[in-house]
């Protein structure tokens, strides 16, 4: 395994440990936030997003290239309807079943099986997405 | 508001950012995650969407990081975890009917809790914060249509 991937490995240990740790990878817990009794889940996004928003804005300034090589791009997409209609029919997808793709691959560490069947779909989701691109 | 605390959230959230952020300085890479799916067509599709070059770039180090991503799920499962393994009691249709919706969505949106949520939001992107406001809006507008009608777990 080259370096790169070794980094990308320990980051993805770090990444799963905390979506457990945080009670994401339980569809239980994501849904009770999102009928709002629950909404410890703000905390989660906020906490990863600003400790990752640290890291983009103020440590990769002072370090100016990755450690590996190459260089340092913030995550930008241009607004368009296609981000915006995406957004509407992920939203729904995961109010039904409260799965995203990260804590869904995440739950499989956690031993909850039928969460394979979600994934599934998450796959043939996104090949439906290709067919209707070409 | 908070019936389990909390300091899980909070640990979870920071440890994720850690991740993320490490991934981050030492490649230069965003570990988001509906890419995975894409990426990993690409080695059973010969269709052009999912022959993209970034796709054929990207399906090793993606496939790595969903590795990882189990890998630290369990664990935490198997040392911290209060509950040990788990597994879910929402009904399979709502798994496999909403894991379909994720799918197409997060692809036609490019991003997706990760990717718009984490990385996106963290980038100081606009049109990730649209993309997370209408996602969360519309979630939580159907989970709770779901539960008036009816249908638990």
């Amino acid at each position: 395994m080259n370096k790169r991937n070794i980094a990308v490995l320990i980051g993805g240990i770090l990444f799963g440990f905390g979506l457990s740790y945080s009670g994401m990878t339980k569809q239980e817990i994501v849904l009770s936030f999102l009928r709002l009794e629950d909404l410890g889940l703000i905390f989660v996004l906020g906490g990863a997003a600003l400790v990752a928003a640290f890291a983009i804005n103020v440590l990769a300034k002072y370090q100016k290239k990755p450690v590996l090589g190459g260089e340092f791009k913030p995550r930008r997409r241009i607004l368009s309807w296609n981000i915006i209609i995406g957004a509407v029919i992920f939203g729904v997808g995961w109010g039904i079943s409260g799965q995203c793709p990260g804590s869904a691959v995440a739950s499989l560490g956690t031993g909850n099986l039928p969460v394979i069947a979600g994934i599934a779909a998450m796959f043939i989701g996104a090949y439906i997405r290709g067919l209707l691109d070409s | 508001m908070f019936p389990l605390g909390i300091e899980p959230y909070l640990v979870g959230g920071i440890i994720i950012g850690i991740g993320v952020g490490l991934i981050y300085l030492i490649t230069g890479l965003h570990a988001t995650q509906s890419s995975f799916f894409t990426a990993t067509l690409s080695w059973f599709s010969k269709r052009k969407h999912f022959q993209k070059e970034s796709n054929i770039k990207e399906r090793g180090w993606r496939l790595t990081l969903a590795t990882g991503l189990v890998i630290g799920a369990l664990i935490h499962t198997l040392t911290l975890s209060p509950t040990g393994f788990w597994t879910t009691s929402v009904q399979l249709w709502r798994l496999v009917l909403g894991g379909l919706l994720v799918g197409f969505g997060t692809r036609l949106s490019s991003g997706c809790t990760s990717g718009h949520g984490i990385s996106g939001l963290a980038s100081l992107s606009k049109t990730s914060l649209y993309a997370v406001i209408v996602f969360m809006g519309v979630a939580i507008v159907t989970a709770n249509i779901v539960q008036m009608l009816g249908v638990s777990p």
